[in-house]
């Protein structure tokens, strides 16, 4: 081979090299997302089913007790939180699938901050939640929810911050497991229990003051409440249903406004994101 | 100029375990230097430190100039690597892995296209660009493997077991590209092995066991040092040819694979006279000059294949007290 040898001579690392990894690593979430058809037909199923089987099954149940709203209307928000921790959870999972294929590895010895891979791997894991949440959206008007600009934008950029909390908590999970199997295991332990206190299925009013500890100290019950806000709010509903189905989060009698429970969601995000970016700096 | 790789009293131990035992080795640049070793000798941890990614225990080490231990992005900048575990994307296409790779390393985009295509061709997997890498076999994973350590242009590049795994074939096309690569590129090469006939290829080799470089030297010039020509002989009783081997000429026999062999000064020249007076008869033999294998037993004292599986390390002890 006789032609010019191309030469490259790699910059100095510097901040905008960082970005450049952030964006590679989101770039490449989402490749694979778009390559993975099966997996985005499976995430979608569960909510489905939730959503119409049981939901239209539980609604015929209560139709007396509840006057004036679909049953299938208040899962709705719960449905969409369900989809977008499902994703976020399965897209921080990757990460042990990365290991186990040793593609991780190439990650780690690449001359980046695990910064900038971590973070691009929640912000990957974010945008693919969303993305898949945006379909349960696009079926609002099949529970009666209308389709309005302002509801539209507030439910996706609560979507994409609960996505991306969910997903810096993933990646914390994944941080020291070595296989797929045992990640999903502890998945499954720590994401049933906080999803069923979260609000999403049931109302979390009037419980019994032990569940009612519970799903207050659940930080999920922070990310699926505002969606559910932003719901109602552009339901009419009477007041007293709206009292029954969407009664808000309270401390010690104080309701939480909406914007203090993002902040929560926020701050645990950064929490997790943090601690996952020291997990992943340590060598050996 | 200064050594691409310098190393100086590195060590690394686990709990009690100590992986490598204090290494001292200067590799020069543009040299194809070999860490030859049976699997445990301490090979992938000290590449390993030498990569950045454990941290050694004790001692220096310098790649490409820059310390492993506090300047770890640069030596990170400076190096290809290639591991025994494939590390790529089986979802992404072949040129995806490598586009992934070149963000990563902050390689310029204006010369990106050029240089992915030069890489790539040099392995021949330009025409598969855009396959994707899980419909790769073995070999055409570990060649673009290769191709990607390359990208960044690193002034050294380190392959842990570049072939292990791979048919005869695959073998000798990757250690092609290699031998291309010295020509073609301004590059170190600092690879490690466990089969003989690959440590022929580097300009020289360290011979590793038990966490400890045993000898440094060309391939050559090892296999010099050892002087002596090996015997083989096929016999009716093995058990019996050992012992009047002993008796008649005072030499230390072993049986290794499947037949009596011992070492002898010239070979040729001896042949004749243990026809004449063994007193058994010989069903065939061969003489053959000393190989990597004769080298690494004379100086570890086991075969590289006994030192894997851990037995018998009879012809060695029988080499040795011959020497």
């Amino acid at each position: 081979m006789t032609a010019e040898v191309v030469r490259v001579s790699v910059p100095p690392m510097s901040g905008s090299h960082d970005v450049r990894a952030i964006k590679v690593v989101l770039h490449r979430e989402l490749l694979r997302f778009v390559n993975d058809r099966t997996r985005m037909v499976s995430m979608l199923i569960q909510p489905v089913l939730w959503l119409f089987v049981m939901g239209t099954g539980l609604g015929t149940l209560v139709r007396g007790v509840i006057p004036g709203v679909d049953y299938r209307t208040f899962m709705y928000p719960g449905m969409i939180s369900m989809t977008v921790i499902m994703t976020a959870m399965f897209s921080a999972g990757s990460i042990v699938w990365d290991r186990e294929f040793g593609f991780l590895r190439e990650m780690l010895v690449a001359p980046v901050g695990r910064g900038s891979i971590v973070v691009g791997k929640c912000l990957g894991g974010a945008v693919v939640a969303t993305a898949q949440g945006v379909i349960i959206l696009a079926m609002a008007g099949l529970v009666g929810v209308p389709y309005e600009p302002g509801l539209i934008v507030t439910l996706l950029g609560e979507m994409f911050l609960a996505a991306f909390t969910i997903t810096a908590f993933g990646v914390l999970l994944a941080a020291r497991m070595r296989n797929m199997q045992s990640f999903f295991g502890v998945m499954q332990m720590a994401i049933m229990p906080m999803m069923f206190l979260s609000g999403a299925m049931f109302p979390l009013a009037n419980l019994p003051s032990w569940l009612h500890v519970l799903t207050t100290v659940n930080p999920l019950t922070y990310a699926v409440d505002p969606m559910r806000q932003a719901v109602f709010g552009h339901l009419d509903v009477p007041d007293q249903v709206g009292a029954i189905l969407n009664p808000g989060v309270t401390w010690f009698g104080w309701q939480l406004p909406v914007i203090m429970e993002l902040g929560l969601v926020a701050v645990v995000g950064a929490g997790l994101l943090g601690v996952a970016v020291t997990q992943f700096s340590r060598t050996e | 100029m200064d050594a691409a790789v310098s190393v100086r009293g590195l060590k690394k131990t686990y709990g009690k375990v100590e992986a490598v035992k204090g290494v001292d080795f200067d590799v020069a640049p543009g040299e194809v230097f070999g860490f030859l070793g049976p699997n445990g000798a301490g090979k992938t941890t000290t590449i390993s430190m030498l990569c950045t990614l454990i941290t050694p225990t004790g001692g220096t080490a310098t790649v490409a100039g820059h310390d492993v231990v506090t300047e770890r992005g640069r030596v990170r900048q400076n190096i290809g690597l290639v591991f025994q575990d494939p590390t790529l994307d089986g979802y992404l296409t072949a040129e995806q892995n490598l586009r992934f790779h070149a963000e990563l390393y902050g390689v310029p985009k204006a010369v990106l296209g050029d240089r992915l295509r030069q890489v790539m061709e040099m392995v021949a997997l330009w025409d598969r660009k855009d396959s994707k890498v899980m419909t790769f076999s073995g070999g055409m994973k570990r060649r673009l493997e290769i191709a990607r350590g390359l990208l960044h242009s690193p002034r050294v590049l380190f392959l842990d077991e570049p072939t292990v795994g791979l048919d005869p074939q695959t073998r000798s096309a990757i250690w092609g590209y290699i031998n291309k690569l010295r020509l073609t590129e301004d590059i170190t090469i600092f690879m490690t092995t466990h089969y003989m006939e690959e440590a022929e290829f580097c300009d020289r080799i360290a011979i590793i066991d038990h966490g400890e470089i045993v000898v440094v030297d060309s391939p050559e010039a090892l296999k010099a040092s050892i002087g002596e020509d090996r015997v083989q002989i096929q016999t009716g009783d093995d058990e019996r040819a050992i012992a009047l081997l002993r008796e008649r000429f005072g030499i230390e026999a072993a049986v290794r694979e499947g037949q009596v062999t011992f070492a002898v000064a010239s070979g040729e020249a001896f042949v004749p006279r243990l026809f004449a007076e063994l007193g058994l008869p010989i069903r065939s033999v061969s003489v053959s000059r000393p190989s990597l294998d004769d080298v690494f037993m004379s100086y570890t004292g086991s075969t590289i294949r006994d030192a894997e599986s851990g037995d018998g390390n009879a012809w060695m002890r029988a080499m040795a007290r011959g020497r």
